[in-house]
């Protein structure tokens, strides 16, 4: 299964809706292209919803890493949104879970950029 | 009774995934529960991607070859590539601080996080790991054993 991605703005918050599996190859390019363009669109303030991501390799753990430094560079935030337990454990065991802003509720994470 | 077979495959993505479904596959033949098939089917695609990427460095000509074997005891499977060879002692350490941010080096953690014992051999060209997964093993002993 290929990786999608849709956006939505909610209070100033770009949430990205993504689905499938973030892996080396069309999911990584999917999520670095994605964040790209919203930086370049001055869309600073980021919520990946990653709710039906099913799967995340090596690669796809990098290029969240990238997403992050990406747009905290740029003077934004990028936040996870409803992890599923694999992609929870992923994080745990890279140490990253508590680099990431990690929230289960969407209406809380939107406030939480304010 | 021992169950072995073997592939050989090209320097791409697609071979990644092949080699990630056999796996997977494989580790619900043997008796795994869904996450450990999880777990060891992406052991061996972040081993299939470092076959492709690092060592056989996506050359056409070269291939990667996979075995799966099945003991009585545990799933044995053997990745081997064509690439100069790999020294996993000198792998920077990604939960370090410094290497906590980087955007790569963390397939042969992961690897070593989801198997029971991993081990290198410098085949000259290339480099074969073996990853094992005891069947009926749990994380404790995996633990103690360490």
């Amino acid at each position: 299964m290929t990786m999608k991605a849709s956006n939505r703005q909610v209070s100033g918050v770009t949430v990205v809706d993504l689905s499938g599996r973030i892996t080396l190859g069309e999911g990584s390019t999917v999520l670095r292209e994605t964040v790209k363009d919203l930086l370049s669109k001055g869309q600073r303030k980021i919520l990946l919803n990653l709710a039906d991501v099913t799967y995340i390799d090596s690669s796809g753990i990098g290029e969240l890493v990238s997403a992050f430094t990406s747009v905290r560079n740029q003077g934004g935030d990028l936040k996870l949104l409803k992890l599923t337990k694999k992609v929870h454990d992923l994080l745990q065991i890279t140490k990253l879970y508590t680099v990431f802003d990690v929230k289960d509720d969407e209406a809380g994470a939107i406030q939480s950029f304010k | 009774m021992t169950n072995r077979v073997s592939y050989a495959l090209d320097s791409t993505l697609d071979s990644v995934n092949h080699a990630e479904s056999k796996a997977s596959e494989a580790a619900a033949r043997a008796g795994f529960s869904e996450d450990e098939q999880y777990n060891i089917a992406m052991a061996v695609r972040e081993a299939a991607i470092n076959a492709v990427l690092h060592g056989n460095a996506r050359d056409p000509q070269k291939k990667f070859f996979v075995a799966y074997e099945t003991t009585e005891d545990a799933l044995v499977i053997t990745i081997t590539d064509q690439g100069p060879g790999l020294d996993p002692g000198a792998l920077p350490d990604p939960l370090a601080p410094e290497n906590l941010m980087k955007s790569s080096g963390r397939g042969i953690f992961l690897i070593r996080a989801f198997m029971d014992e991993v081990r290198f051999r410098n085949v000259r060209p290339g480099t074969e790991i073996t990853l094992i997964k005891h069947v009926g093993r749990k994380a404790a002993d995996k633990e103690e054993s360490q």
